[in-house]
């Protein structure tokens, strides 16, 4: 007996790419530079979300073409963003053969009301979350995987920082609350109670939770590793910096030693400037505050 | 009996908990992270992670050649898919580093991206020799390699059709799909086994 789309055959691929690093590229020689960096897996994108951020208007699902040519250029894996609730955008990217879906905030959303059905896909779907009602939401409705939302394009951590200690504090919270308790917990976070269920016996989440949205330095990514994360996506973070190719290695490095302050110490040295980052505060758009 | 996982990337936590399954007690259990940790180990898991990532920090962290020294030490080495393909030398297609140990060819994603990815049940009879019959081992194939023309030395344990997709040599087990995602745990012992037979030799 031999089946295709298992849950664990979609969420066993988020398991390989734990203590990685993800990385946003937009051509084919930026996707080789991470690569020989040592990313696990990149993001194909048409621009990144800095960029997005600056342009306004709607955002889409990048250019097939573009998403092919980055698929060759690498062998590790490439995911690519389609819309909230935009399902014809994730069949196109599951057709063009990728690896990865992100369902993402950082494009605009396509349905306001309604997250894609991602069980119907053999393809896996990573969503964002920045709270445990709103990761069980995604996983409940299929996202093998699942990363904080942060805020993109702003090479600020404070939101990333949020979302974690939000998450890791309702799974210890929902450890020690006594199974009578547990369909009034998942009622208050509007989670499907299975799951919360499985979380409490777990003690985390049942797939991977990366870390998301302002990761700009090796110590911001060592931070999100302390607090709790299984990997790193890097978006503006590399490609908007001084020099990418020594800021790639390094955000790879600090993934990988991240309880380990002396080589952090080595690995942060002579980087250049990071990408030029954003106060929240001053946003016009959160694109943290898109699905729900 | 000591057991490393090799910690650069991929699903370590899913190897320690199968090998804490079979007995290994957690404090036998090393994360090793940088090469100087392997020294007193009788065994190393390669986990399933990406070959490329991996291989690539196995040479810059400069494991390559403390661990093909051990492995001629006699320690066991179990590699599980990126962890096959860096125990082989020679992988189709590819030119990157990997120990060069095992005397198989490798065919990298060999069964396709992600969207061919499949799991599928094996019948291992050289592992499992259980009175009455053996019991299917669940196998997750996810990007998966595959093996073709092994040396003499190499034993070939399981293969879908043409494809060698488990495969022993001496005290090295390569395996193309990802025993540590499942809740099976006949694979984990006989690696262990194998190092305990080497002991007692």
């Amino acid at each position: 007996m031999t089946e295709q789309d298992t849950f664990r055959v979609k969420a066993g691929l988020a398991e390989r790419l734990k203590g990685g690093v993800i990385m946003d590229v937009t051509t084919p020689e930026q996707a080789k530079i991470a690569e020989e960096a040592g990313a696990v897996a990149v993001m194909a994108l048409e621009r990144v979300p800095a960029d997005i951020r600056a342009a306004g208007g709607v955002a889409r699902m990048a250019d097939p073409d573009v998403i092919l040519r980055i698929m060759d250029a690498v062998t590790i894996p490439v995911m690519a963003k389609a819309r909230i609730g935009h399902f014809a955008e994730a069949q196109i990217l599951e057709a063009l053969g990728i690896d990865f879906i992100d369902e993402s905030e950082v494009l605009t959303p396509a349905d306001e009301e309604f997250h894609i059905n991602k069980h119907l896909f053999k393809v896996p779907f990573v969503c964002g979350a920045r709270n445990l009602g709103e990761a069980l939401r995604r996983i409940g409705e299929g996202a093998a995987m699942i990363r904080t939302k942060g805020e993109a394009g702003t090479g600020n951590v404070v939101e990333a920082v949020r979302h974690i200690r939000m998450v890791m504090s309702e799974i210890r919270k929902l450890q020690n609350t006594p199974d009578e308790e547990l369909m009034t917990f998942a009622k208050n976070i509007a989670a499907p109670y299975d799951l919360v269920v499985e979380v409490k016996r777990l003690g985390r989440l049942p797939v991977v939770n990366f870390a998301a949205g302002g990761i700009a330095t090796p110590a911001d990514a060592a931070l999100m590793m302390q607090l709790g994360c299984d990997g790193i996506f890097v978006g503006s973070g590399i490609f908007k910096s001084q020099d990418p190719i020594a800021r790639a290695r390094a955000i790879v490095g600090a993934t990988r030693h991240y309880d380990d302050p002396q080589i952090l110490a080595e690995l942060s040295k002579g980087l250049g400037e990071a990408m030029p980052g954003l106060e929240i505060a001053s946003l016009a758009e959160r694109m943290q505050e898109r699905g729900w | 009996m000591r057991i490393g996982i090799l910690g650069l990337q991929g699903a370590v936590r899913e190897h320690r908990l199968s090998l804490q399954a079979c007995g290994l007690l957690p404090e036998n259990i090393i994360t090793v992270k940088k090469p100087g940790e392997l020294d007193d180990l009788q065994g190393l898991v390669i986990p399933g992670g990406e070959s490329t990532t991996l291989g690539l920090l196995m040479t810059k962290y400069g494991f390559l050649e403390p661990i093909r020294e051990k492995a001629r030490q006699g320690m066991g080495i179990l590699g599980t898919c990126a962890g096959m393909v860096l125990l082989a030398g020679k992988i189709n297609g590819h030119r990157q580093p990997t120990l060069g140990l095992l005397e198989m060819e490798i065919v990298r994603n060999g069964f396709g991206r992600q969207i061919e990815s499949f799991e599928t049940e094996l019948f291992l009879p050289d592992i499992d020799t259980h009175p009455g019959g053996t019991k299917p081992f669940p196998a997750v194939f996810i990007r998966a390699p595959y093996g073709i023309n092994p040396g003499p030395r190499v034993q070939v344990l399981a293969a879908l059709g043409e494809k060698i997709v488990l495969a022993r040599q001496g005290k090295l087990l390569a395996c193309a799909f990802h025993p540590e995602l499942t809740a099976d745990y006949r694979l984990h012992r006989y690696f262990l086994s194998l190092i305990a037979e080497s002991h007692d030799e």
